[in-house]
């Protein structure tokens, strides 16, 4: 009885606020990962238009925020969950956290490049896009004399041997679809070899992903890989870089949804509906944001230079990313990039080098037992745990996963048992390699 | 109670219960909800040591396991290197602004997160302002902060603080008569030093080098900042908040690292053994203060700046970062503006406020229940006492985050009546957190003070007819004020900088304290500056307020002092 009246209730006071913009009001609560400049200029913005909705944004790391979310969901204080990942939202939706939301703002298109905006179940809705790419400090390349790099295939050559930064997947949601976009394009075997091949030039993997424009930025390390508005707000910022999109890229929304049982929901809605709308949209070019809108109209004010993935078409449209695909082996993939570069690193970087030192003294000559030698050694180091089929196998995949979809899904193993496996023969393959190169070059 | 309890420890067999109800509840029980994981089967659920195998089999922990152990002894040499010569220095000679410069040693503490690692880099990262001057002048850079030996450099400048308090607590409690025995009996120099104050105040040395290997260990800031993840506490912590996966691992680590935490302080509490610190006198100013000669004040001012300079390096950076508009791989900042203090002046006032108040409230508990447990676990003969300092103990072993979800766990469901809100929301839990995240810190510093009390003049004031509550009352706790006071600075000036659990549990922006602030504004490069601003207030104010608290503390010992000298005039 008490839901069908509190539902009723809702429901007249949704009625209401469609027709009367003036009757939300309330304390809207939304946990955020996103930082200050955002934050600050929507609160500021939405308030203005509802002056009677106080904003609370509650900011926490994405991981944060969704363990905040869980943790509370017995008795929700929060009306919205707003940040970039698409994956961790699938988290939430996962564990029945979210409410799907209907829109009724007009003119967002279907997708953005090859991804769909909106989440196709309808829990959470995408406002912004957003592509990888590069990054570089132009002051640390002038001093360094390095090459201005485009594509990610330049980051594999041996001029930016420890002069390149990423973070890793397992710790940011959009490092993972940038690994993901790259095995996609390339294939399985040939996408790993080159994510070794470039993670081989790392001078280090953050631990977060705002670390790597922070690094380029105070110019730790010279080159980059970051999702687009690091780049293109820290040029706005004054700093000496720049950026830009390579071939294969994949643009993503970044999203925001309405969390279950929230206390405000008609303000909430309010928010979304603010959030896409015209005006809504604008705020997103402002200098210190700069997030690619959704609504291609939005584009017509936008500074010149300001890349336009609605009219652009080489944005984010080489790799029809396959989300179907992604999901199937999500965990698998962030297991295996830190198995095999994160945690190796070291390995990693040092067997690069002997390899590039050996290619570069067989340069002009003609040996074939060292060029076999250092093929051997490119080949145990390309070498990758696990096939493509298993990596997207479901019981493979519920090793990782605490919580299974069925409980007939039969899981064998143990994430440690399996990571000290891959993680024996990664090792001695990195050090087999490293000492065929070296022998290779002590030939020549 | 009667029954069990001999009359004179009802008083304190309440105040050790009270204080394990507070473990039990705001530590151990909120733990064990989290890390309950790192006993079942990943597979099944059902409950099993398999995980343990797993960790002691997988070659990634054990390497993890060894460069902790390596970096966090280190940490002690190096940071007994920059302490031994302040504390030395400050306590045994008339030497102009000891004050000054024992607070300045201790600004180190109050690192503000991610701008302070920013600082770093920017000046001795491997393209930063010194690296680049070597290079241009001499060709060749230093790798001060890359791998393990960075990780070393990094923590013993952030934590040598812990030894420097606890020292210099230990050096000013010092009993002068020993010092003119020997003196008398021929010793002086280095001889008198290592064979007469050094080892009396080994008590202090020996709190401030457990806490620092301790902290070291069990530290994941100075690691994650450094991007080494092959340590025990960055592994446990990237395998608790990587999205999606559920790995039981981080949790095993987390458990490893309390034991091995604890065997540590047993080890540590082991080579104090059988020895007895305790003097009689007490109040009159510690050590005799030596003049200087000319020369040798000079080499020791040369000393001590030389080791400040190097240990406010990051502090120095920070200013010049709050000030400085763009500052990208160059020596210096391009220009100079305030502009950074005027984006974060309407704001910065709350985050103090709440920061003094958090901090301050914090360590007032951390030094009530610290010496709580002192007594009880030294004075009295209360079963299981020796548990009370070992769990709180274990509170530097458990990552911040770990105790965020924990609390969120167990105390979102229970409403506080008068504030009507959940526990977990409600801004005294930070307090909580804090005061228990602190605790070990103050803890260790009112167990040396403790040592150093000798427990002949309590019994001399029973004797004389003073109860067990007014002996502690004004007998112990007088006597024990230098390392009260140590454990109140270091777990103020620690807790004004935490950002781990608070970023779980801060419920409401208004709630919200500096460590906090400066993480909204360094999620973005055009916030890089006001952080830094935001970093430098909160420096400047947490550094007032522990120079304030020496300096009422100072006023105190005088007070004392005469009134020790009228006693003594009386029992002669």
């Amino acid at each position: 009885m008490k839901h069908v009246l509190f539902g009723t209730v809702v429901a007249i006071g949704l009625a209401l606020a469609s027709f009367q913009v003036q009757a939300v009001e309330g304390t809207l609560t939304i946990v955020t990962s996103y930082p200050k400049d955002t934050t600050g200029t929507f609160k500021a913005a939405f308030e203005k238009k509802y002056p009677n909705v106080k904003v609370e944004m509650l900011k926490k790391k994405t991981t944060a925020g969704i363990k905040y979310l869980q943790e509370t969901a017995g008795s929700n204080t929060s009306d919205m969950f707003w940040a970039s990942a698409p994956d961790a939202f699938e988290v939430l939706k996962g564990d029945d956290l979210l409410v799907k939301y209907q829109l009724k703002v007009k003119g967002i298109p279907e997708k953005v490049g090859a991804f769909p905006i909106n989440d196709p179940d309808g829990y959470y809705k995408g406002f912004a896009a957003s592509g990888y790419g590069i990054m570089w400090n132009t002051r640390y390349l002038k001093a360094k004399k390095l090459p201005t790099p485009a594509e990610w295939s330049d980051l594999k050559k041996p001029v930016y041997h420890g002069h390149v930064g990423m973070s890793a997947p397992s710790r940011s949601g959009t490092t993972h679809l940038t690994v993901e976009t790259l095995l996609q394009g390339k294939g399985w075997e040939k996408g790993w070899a080159e994510w070794k091949a470039i993670a081989g030039n790392f001078k280090t993997v953050t631990e977060r992903s705002f670390g790597v424009p922070d690094g380029v930025n105070s110019g730790q390390f010279g080159v980059g890989i970051v999702i687009d508005f690091f780049g293109l707000s820290s040029k706005a910022s004054g700093f000496p870089v720049d950026y830009r999109y390579p071939t294969v890229t994949t643009l993503v929304p970044a999203n925001i949804a309405l969390v279950k049982n929230g206390p405000n929901p008609e303000a909430a809605g309010a928010f979304i509906e603010f959030l896409l709308s015209g005006e809504g949209q604008e705020l997103l070019l402002d200098p210190k944001i700069r997030r690619l809108p959704v609504n291609p109209a939005t584009y017509a004010k936008a500074p010149a230079g300001f890349p336009n993935p609605f009219k652009d078409s080489s944005i984010g449209s080489a790799v029809k990313f396959d989300l179907a695909l992604s999901k199937s082996r999500y965990n698998v993939i962030n297991s295996l990039f830190d198995v095999m570069i994160t945690y190796r690193l070291d390995d990693l970087r040092d067997t690069t080098k002997a390899i590039q030192d050996a290619e570069a003294a067989m340069a002009g000559k003609s040996n074939d037992k060292a060029a076999t030698l250092i093929a051997q050694a490119k080949a145990l180091v390309n070498q990758v745990p696990v096939d493509a089929a298993t990596a997207s196998k479901q019981e493979f995949n519920a090793v990782f996963k605490k919580k299974r979809k069925k409980a007939t899904t039969k899981v064998e193993g143990r994430q440690a048992e399996i990571e000290q496996d891959w993680d024996t023969m990664v090792k001695g393959n990195y050090a087999k390699a490293k000492s065929l190169a070296e022998k290779a070059k002590s030939m020549l | 109670m009667g029954s069990v309890f001999a009359p004179g420890q009802r008083g304190p067999a309440l105040a050790g219960g009270l204080i394990a109800l507070f473990l039990l509840l705001f530590l151990l029980v909120p733990m064990a909800q989290v890390v309950v994981v790192a006993f079942q089967d990943p597979n099944t659920g059902a409950p099993t040591l398999i995980n343990f195998v797993d960790f002691f089999k997988t070659s990634l922990f054990q390497e993890s396991f060894i460069n902790s152990f390596y970096v966090a002894a280190m940490s002690v040499v190096l940071s007994s290197l920059f302490a031994l010569p302040l504390a030395y220095f400050t306590t045994r000679f008339n030497f102009g602004g000891a004050l000054l410069i024992q607070t300045l040693g201790i600004i180190p503490l109050i690192m503000p997160p991610f701008v302070g690692a920013v600082a770093m880099a920017l000046l001795f990262g491997a393209n930063g302002s010194v690296n680049l001057l070597l290079d241009e002048w001499f060709g060749f850079t230093i790798p001060f902060m890359e791998g393990l030996n960075g990780v070393i450099f990094v923590e013993s400048i952030h934590y040598f603080p812990f030894i420097l308090i606890n020292l210099s607590a230990a050096l000013n409690n010092i009993d002068r008569a020993m010092e003119e025995s020997a003196q008398n009996l021929g010793a002086s120099g280095t001889r008198l030093f290592r064979r007469i104050v050094f080892p009396l105040a080994m008590p202090g040395y020996v709190a401030g080098a457990a806490l620092v290997f301790i902290k070291v260990f069990d530290d994941l800031g100075t690691p994650l900042l450094l991007n080494i993840n092959n340590m025990l506490a960055p592994q446990a912590y990237l395998r608790i908040t990587s999205i999606g996966i559920s790995d039981p691992m981080g949790y095993v680590i987390s458990v490893i690292l309390v034991a091995f935490s604890l065997l540590s302080l047993w080890v540590s509490l082991l080579a104090l053994r059988g020895k007895d610190y305790a003097t009689l006198q007490k109040g009159g100013g510690g050590l005799m203060r030596r003049d200087l000669r000319n020369w040798e004040k000079i080499g020791c001012y040369a000393v001590v700046i030389l080791i400040l300079l190097l240990v406010l390096s990051p502090h120095l950076g920070l200013l010049l970062l709050s000030f400085g508009t763009i500052w990208s791989f160059s020596v210096l900042p391009d220009a100079y503006t305030i502009d950074h203090y005027v984006t974060v002046f309407s704001e910065a006032s709350g985050y103090i406020t709440n920061t003094l108040l958090y901090a301050g409230l914090a360590a007032l508990f951390d030094v009530i229940i610290g010496t709580g447990i002192a007594y009880i676990v030294w004075r009295t003969g209360l079963p299981g006492r020796k548990w009370l300092d070992y769990g709180a103990t274990a509170a530097l072993a458990v990552p911040g985050v770990v105790i965020g979800i924990g609390y969120l766990r167990t105390y979102h469901g229970i409403n506080v009546p008068i504030a009507d809100q959940p526990l977990a929301s409600w801004w005294v839990i930070i307090v909580v957190a804090l005061t228990i995240r602190r605790l070990p810190y103050a803890l260790r510093a009112c167990v040396a003070a403790l040592q150093q009390v000798s427990v002949m003049l309590e019994e001399a004031a029973e004797n004389l007819g003073a109860t067990k509550g007014r002996t502690v009352w004004r007998i112990v706790v007088p006597l024990m004020s230098g390392g009260i006071l140590a454990g109140f600075v270091t777990s103020f000036a620690t807790a004004s900088v935490e950002l781990s659990a608070t970023l779980m549990l801060v419920a409401v922006d208004s709630d919200a304290p500096l460590a906090y602030g400066i993480y909204e504004f360094m999620q973005s490069a055009a916030g890089r500056g006001p952080g830094a601003a935001l970093g430098v207030i909160g420096v400047v104010f947490v550094g007032l307020g522990t120079y304030i608290s020496h300096r009422i503390i100072e006023r105190g010992r005088v007070t004392l002092e005469s009134t020790a000298i009228v006693a003594e005039g009386a029992a002669a």
